[in-house]
């Protein structure tokens, strides 16, 4: 089952990257997230490690997860290595109007389940893509919230440089 | 053919009542005369019977596991509409001794809701252990299904076992009787006065973590735990059954002894992990077993109290 979900976001690629490679920032703006841990020596980058857990239904799914592609500014994939098979993508690519899209792309299956496999995929779909909706939503909210407190820091500088 | 019997028998721990009905015949084990032949077929049947009866650690199958967890989650989310939470609370790199509240007469959802959450949140890769009655494990189907499931026959030893193996284990002092208790004794811990699990965690110099769970007891309306029936019928010396319950469940009606299980109703399955108890820290070297009884029961006995008090409806929840 494949999941795509996007959301155009007034910044830069540079922008929405910077806000998206930092791990920090993940358990701020992933919907129903309730575990991400670094575990390894990296923080980031490719070959970097964490293990996630976002509430679906019943239970908490999720696993160790593994970044296979870090090409900054633009993409950033990933797949596990235990738990749920997944594989996930953020693309980030710059619009005519300046702003960003940024997509969300993930991917999972239930190997082994039978018939409650594949009904389990079709039926986690929409609590997954509820998820991935808000998320969108948070991190565009976010971004841009920052991007209007860091235009305001200017006018306020450029303000106080006239008046002196 | 008897030395195979024979051989099955020794390997499943069988032997020892083979050889007495030889030697009642007047005939070598392993033999093959008669008397030998009868000794080492009741050798057989005896090993069979103990191997069911018993259920090794090893028998745990991390990859049945995972085939079974979408049918699981498919039940507790959308059936049970279940949540756990806190599961943090268990300690992430060493073993503990979880203990539960247990509900549900003999279909005991809230184990699976909470099996469901341990394994989606740990992995199916970390061991995980449940203690559960000989008659469960020995039943032909469920008793295989459990032992994949990493459930283990109640003994202290087997508990043991598994803890020094680095695996949380699950257990549920109130056993038959607190899982069996009236509809209207729901929310109320009932652990019988039993204090194993307390020397267990002890001995093995691991937390006890409070499991604590609710909607099990309105699966069914269970009527009564029938403890005097039961001694009537000797089966508290027979099985080790205190109980012989009273229950009226789908698809059977009037349910009584729910060997078979039930249909269970859809309740609101929720269950709360909470922090870990360390005996030593909280109680000293020594810790008193009445006062570590009382703390445990009465600590979840208020999780149980808050855990009901956000329920409006019996089975909706």
């Amino acid at each position: 089952m494949r999941i795509n979900e996007s959301v155009a976001i007034s910044a830069s690629p540079q922008t929405v990257w910077d806000y998206i490679a930092d791990p920090e920032n993940y358990l701020r703006f992933m919907s129903g997230i309730t575990h991400w841990e670094v575990t390894g020596d990296r923080a980031n980058g490719l070959g970097a490690r964490y293990r996630i857990l976002i509430r679906v239904g019943a239970a908490e799914v999720g696993g160790l997860i593994e970044m296979v592609e870090w090409d900054e500014p633009y993409d950033i994939a990933w797949h596990s290595i235990t738990g749920v098979d997944q594989r996930g993508r953020w693309r980030i690519r710059e619009q005519d109007d300046g702003r960003s899209r940024v997509e969300f792309r993930f991917a999972y299956g239930v190997v082994g389940g039978g018939p409650a496999g594949w009904v389990t995929e079709l039926a986690a779909a929409p609590l997954l893509r509820r998820h991935m909706r808000r998320t969108l939503q948070q991190l565009k909210r976010q971004i841009e919230h920052e991007q209007r407190r860091a235009d305001a820091e200017r006018r306020r500088a450029a303000r106080q440089t006239a008046t002196a | 053919m008897a030395t195979r019997l024979a051989e099955e028998a020794r390997h499943n721990g069988g032997g020892e009542a083979g050889a007495a009905l030889a030697d009642r015949l007047g005939a070598v084990p392993g033999g093959d005369t008669l008397g030998g032949l009868i000794g080492d077929a009741v050798d057989a049947v005896v090993g069979r019977i103990g191997k069911r009866l018993s259920a090794d650690l090893h028998d745990r199958d991390p990859d049945y596991l995972r085939e079974t967890l979408p049918l699981l989650w498919l039940i507790s989310t959308f059936y049970f509409r279940a949540e756990v939470r806190n599961l943090g609370n268990v300690p992430e790199d060493r073993p503990a001794l979880l203990v539960g509240n247990h509900s549900g007469g003999n279909v005991i959802i809230d184990t699976f809701v909470f099996s469901l959450a341990f394994y989606t949140h740990f992995g199916v890769e970390r061991r995980f252990h449940q203690l559960a009655h000989n008659l469960a494990i020995a039943w032909p189907v469920i008793g295989n299904v459990l032992r994949k499931s990493g459930t283990i026959s109640a003994s202290h030893e087997n508990a043991e076992k598994a803890l020094e193996s680095g695996a949380p284990v699950l257990v549920y002092p109130g056993g038959d009787w607190e899982t069996h208790r009236p509809s209207w004794e729901g929310n109320k811990v009932d652990f019988a006065g039993r204090k194993g699990f307390i020397r267990l965690a002890r001995e093995a110099g691991v937390p006890i973590v409070p499991v604590v769970s609710i909607g099990g007891q309105e699966t069914a309306l269970f009527l009564s735990r029938g403890a005097g029936l039961a001694k009537a019928l000797r089966l508290d010396k027979l099985f080790r059954l205190k109980v012989l319950p009273i229950s009226i469940a789908p698809p059977w009606g009037l349910n009584i002894g729910d060997f078979a299980g039930h249909l269970p109703l859809p309740a609101k399955i929720t269950v709360e992990v909470l922090p870990p108890i360390d005996l030593e820290r909280e109680f000293g070297p020594d810790p008193d077993p009445d006062e570590v009884y009382e703390h445990v029961t009465g600590q979840m006995q208020d999780a149980l109290d808050a855990l009901a008090a956000e329920r409006r409806f019996p089975v909706i929840g």
